[in-house]
């Protein structure tokens, strides 16, 4: 069992990031998965946070209790999660967006200039499609293929072409990175 | 189907009553039951089709005239009527949806569904009878109670100001208004036919002598004289205007035809709207969808 | 009882990731609603804009009503004038709508109501989570009457239990109840949506006998009378009075026995038909976990480490809480130790099991007083409480 936060701030396509992860795990990845978003007084405020759970079972409690993946993708979203995450979870940031504390436990980071990257292929709105790309290299949820099953539907039809485009340079720089050993 | 010629003995309004049930409640001299009859002439005179049409009311003593009327009849829940009929004439677009209450349930408890209904346009006949109180409880103060008239909860007189009906319906977009009294028969039935025959939202109040209860308080008469005093009072002007039909104690009641325009029901809206923005993607609601 | 596969045009046949909110909607429709009276309330909103979205191409109406007690009104009517209805509230809604659900137990109307619960008394806890109207969607109309009330776990049974549920309501002409809650209902899980022609339908029990003849409260052999709608010619009446056989006011106490008995009677003498429980587990079982909606797999989960200390725990989902599973616990209350329920709110249905059980076993309730699930430990430690 996996338990995922994806973070940053509302606009940016968290909730869609757990939705499309959901959706491609339990109907194509043969997992389990829950998906669960704030509603809550806790889901004011800027940070916006999405929650997945992956499991090879019936997931029974719906809430994740001490994640072992982090997204950020916002400082404020960074600053709010990060001491949740297990010791020796995983971290993945937005570069450019995220200044990390130095590095606490055995946690293993991972960072990627999504925002960036989704501005080069023409709108920042895809950044969240750029961090999925490099999110599944990186932790090998599930293959590219698996993953990017999620998306229709979840995008308008007229940009699917491009925010396919943005998961793919995600994934490319996401096997690099793990090429160069980080 | 009008059995008229079959059975011209009987009185027309027995056509359309559950006669099983007589005698009725009301007490002598009410005058709910003059507005039955106006009812019963109405789909008379139309050659109405007594059974594409449905009748629901609330609670109160006009709630009670779903009740005794031999037609698909609903007595619902206080000030609910307006919205059940909603339901059924939505579910039954070819039923023709008569809501029959009193002052009380449509404009007091139910009066927010009386003002959405109107502003929906929503394909109904909406038959008010106003007997200024709370007739069926005991006479207690109305929405519609004049200013100084007294009831059993007002023992020393009313203070707040009173709903002026057809203002407020036309306000909320009813597409057809009127107001009369009981005693005027013919107007009555033919305000009922015309409505009858409209698509939309039709209001017609009835000023209605409650001569046990209203009537006794204010030493208004009782019987045919009190049906009369309305009467008397009353002065026609067709196509007032409705802000001016505020209805004072004792004083004159302004009644006739104020409103009868066109604008689509909410069903030719939704139709219209959905089919132009989805195309023929979309399922047109209509009278054969059953 | 006639039963019809369902309309494929209001199938969503396939997988879908989907959460609670929307599921109730798409088993509407699988149902064969085609009537939804609504107003917005979290965290039930979503079911209204599925259904509204949804709709058009289905064939149908949406209408959002101007408040809860005219959304349960329309739904009455709709149902007299043929269609299936549905509406969904959360607490608020559903407290404004029980005068209504009064008349639709009274006037032996089918429709659903589904409630996505939140944290209450009052405006409560609007986007978080409870099981707190549960007695209210038993006793919250005022006389005596039964209905039916099914608590789904998950998306899917969101999608099931909306099906069953209009199973239900047509076969006993009585509302049925679907009590979620804010967690399920704003969840999303997979959904699997079978093909139209694998979801069976129980039809309305329309009147087919003379137009002379129909008496609209008249019991059929299987005490369940026959219905029609308007416009067929039968120029019936209804009301929400004491009425007899031929649906007219009869205000006396032999006619309120006679016709609040059998409001009575045809959910409880059908109870063992009803009632739909999941159990694991039971045979052996020194202490029963007892459970509703989300609270049962949550429950499983504290099962599941019970289990590892050596305690022999069997688990019942309730997926029908009312009418209650009186017969069956009974059975089960002679044979284990104890009943734990935990239930998100001070310990509602547990007083059933206790009134239930008597003393033949001990009842331990695990309330929460809403705003989260429980902490599995809770129960865990309930459950190794019990079994000492
Ligand atoms: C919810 C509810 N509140 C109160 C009542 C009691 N009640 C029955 S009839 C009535 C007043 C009816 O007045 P109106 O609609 O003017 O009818 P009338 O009897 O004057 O014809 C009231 C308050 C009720 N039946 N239901
Ligand atoms: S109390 Fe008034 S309104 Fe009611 S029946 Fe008697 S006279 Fe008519
Ligand atoms: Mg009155």
């Amino acid at each position: 069992m996996t338990e995922i936060r994806f973070s940053g701030f509302g606009g940016q396509g968290i909730i869609r990031c757990a939705l499309i992860a959901g959706k491609a795990l339990s109907l194509y990845g043969n997992k389990f998965a829950t998906m669960t978003q704030s509603f809550g007084p806790e889901a004011r405020g800027s940070a916006c946070s999405s929650q997945l759970i992956v499991s090879d079972d019936r997931v029974l409690y719906p809430y994740i209790t001490i994640p072992e993946i982090l997204v950020s993708m916002s400082q404020e979203a960074y600053d709010k999660y990060e001491s949740d995450l297990k010791d020796d979870g995983l971290l993945i940031i937005d570069q450019d967006l995220v200044k990390p504390k130095p590095p606490r436990g055995k946690i293993k980071s991972y960072s990627v200039p999504s925002t960036r990257f989704a501005e080069e292929l023409g709108n920042r709105i895809i950044a969240n499609l750029v961090m999925m790309g490099f999110f599944t290299a990186i932790t090998k949820i599930t293959t590219s293929e698996v993953m990017k099953k999620g998306v229709p539907g979840l995008v308008p039809d007229r940009f699917l072409e491009l925010n396919l485009k943005a998961f793919d340079k995600g994934y490319e720089y996401g096997l690099e990175t793990l090429k160069k050993g980080k | 189907m009008n059995k008229e010629d079959q059975n011209t003995e009987k009185n027309p309004i027995e056509e359309i009553l559950r006669m099983d049930r007589m005698p009725h409640i009301w007490c002598p001299g009410c005058g709910i039951g003059t507005v039955v009859t106006s009812f019963a002439e109405a789909l008379r005179k139309e050659k109405y089709d007594l059974d594409k049409i449905a009748i629901v009311s609330g609670i109160g003593c006009t709630g009670r005239v779903a009740g005794y009327t031999k037609l698909d009849s609903f007595h619902t829940t206080h000030g609910r009527a307006i919205p059940f009929a909603t339901g059924l004439k939505l579910a039954k677009p070819d039923t023709k949806v008569v809501v029959f209450s009193g002052d009380g349930d449509i404009s007091g408890i139910g009066g927010n569904h009386l003002i959405h209904a109107a502003r929906r346009n929503m394909d109904l006949v909406v038959i008010c009878v106003n007997n200024f109180n709370y007739a069926m409880t005991g006479g207690q103060v109305a929405a519609t109670t004049p200013k100084d008239a007294n009831a059993s909860t007002a023992p020393y007189g009313n203070f707040e100001n009173a709903f002026n009906l057809p203002y407020i319906t036309e306000a909320a977009g009813a597409t057809y208004v009127a107001r009369w009294t009981a005693l005027h028969l013919r107007r009555v039935t033919k305000s009922i036919q015309e409505a009858l025959n409209k698509r939309g939202f039709s209001f017609i109040e009835v000023i209605t002598p409650c001569v046990t209860l209203y009537a006794r308080r204010n030493r208004l008469g009782d019987g045919l004289n009190l049906l009369k005093y309305y009467y008397d009072m009353s002065e026609i002007q067709h196509g007032a205007d409705t802000r001016t039909l505020d209805i004072s104690y004792q004083g004159k009641l302004i009644v006739g035809k104020f409103v009868d325009k066109e604008k689509p029901t909410f069903l030719d809206a939704m139709n219209k709207h959905l089919s132009s923005v989805l195309g023929d993607k979309y399922q047109l609601y209509g009278d054969n969808n059953d | 009882m006639k039963k019809s596969k369902a309309d494929p045009k209001g199938v969503l046949t396939g997988s879908h990731f989907m959460d609670g909110d929307y599921a109730l909607a798409e088993g509407g429709l699988a149902a064969g609603c085609r009537y939804f009276g609504g107003y917005p309330i979290t965290p039930s909103t979503e079911t209204a804009e599925r259904f509204s979205e949804r709709i058009p191409y289905v064939g149908g109406v949406f209408i959002q009503m101007e408040d809860e007690l005219g959304s349960i009104a329309s739904l009455i009517g709709a149902v007299w004038g043929g269609k299936k209805a549905m509406t969904v509230t959360s607490g608020p809604g559903f407290s404004l709508m029980m005068e209504n659900i009064g008349l639709a137990c009274m006037m032996e109307t089918p429709l659903v109501i589904a409630n996505v619960q939140r944290g209450g008394p009052s405006t409560g806890l609007p986007t978080l989570t409870g099981q707190q109207d549960m007695m209210q969607a038993r006793w919250g109309s005022h006389g005596d009457y039964e209905i039916i009330a099914l608590s789904p776990d998950s998306p899917q049974e969101c999608f099931d239990l909306t099906i069953e549920a209009f199973n239900l309501s047509e076969t006993y002409r009585v509302p049925v109840f679907v009590m979620t809650d804010e967690c399920i209902g704003h969840m999303h899980e997979k959904v699997v949506i079978p093909p139209a022609e694998e979801i069976e339908l129980v039809e309305r029990k329309w009147y087919k006998g003379p137009k002379n003849k129909y008496l609209p409260y008249k019991n059929d052999t299987d005490g369940i009378p026959f219905m029609v709608k308007v416009g067929d010619g039968y120029r019936f009446h209804t009301t929400g009075l004491t009425r007899d056989e031929r649906g007219y006011p009869l205000l006396n106490a032999e006619c309120q026995a006679t016709c609040v008995s059998h409001l009575i009677d045809k959910i409880k003498d059908n109870a063992d038909k009803i009632i739909h429980l999941k159990e694991t587990d039971i045979d052996n079982a020194e202490i029963l976990v007892m459970s509703y909606g989300i609270t049962s797999r949550v429950s499983i989960k504290a099962v599941q480490e019970a289990k590892k200390t050596g305690i022999k725990v069997g688990t019942m989902q309730l997926k029908t809480v009312w009418p209650f599973p009186e017969k069956r616990i009974k059975e089960l209350a002679g044979k284990v130790k104890a009943i734990v329920f935990p239930e998100i709110n001070a310990g509602q249905v547990v007083l059933e099991a206790e009134r239930v059980v008597g003393d033949k076993c001990k009842v331990v309730s695990v309330p929460h007083y809403g705003g989260w699930v429980h902490n599995p430990e809770d129960i865990l430690n309930a459950i190794k409480e019990a079994a000492k």
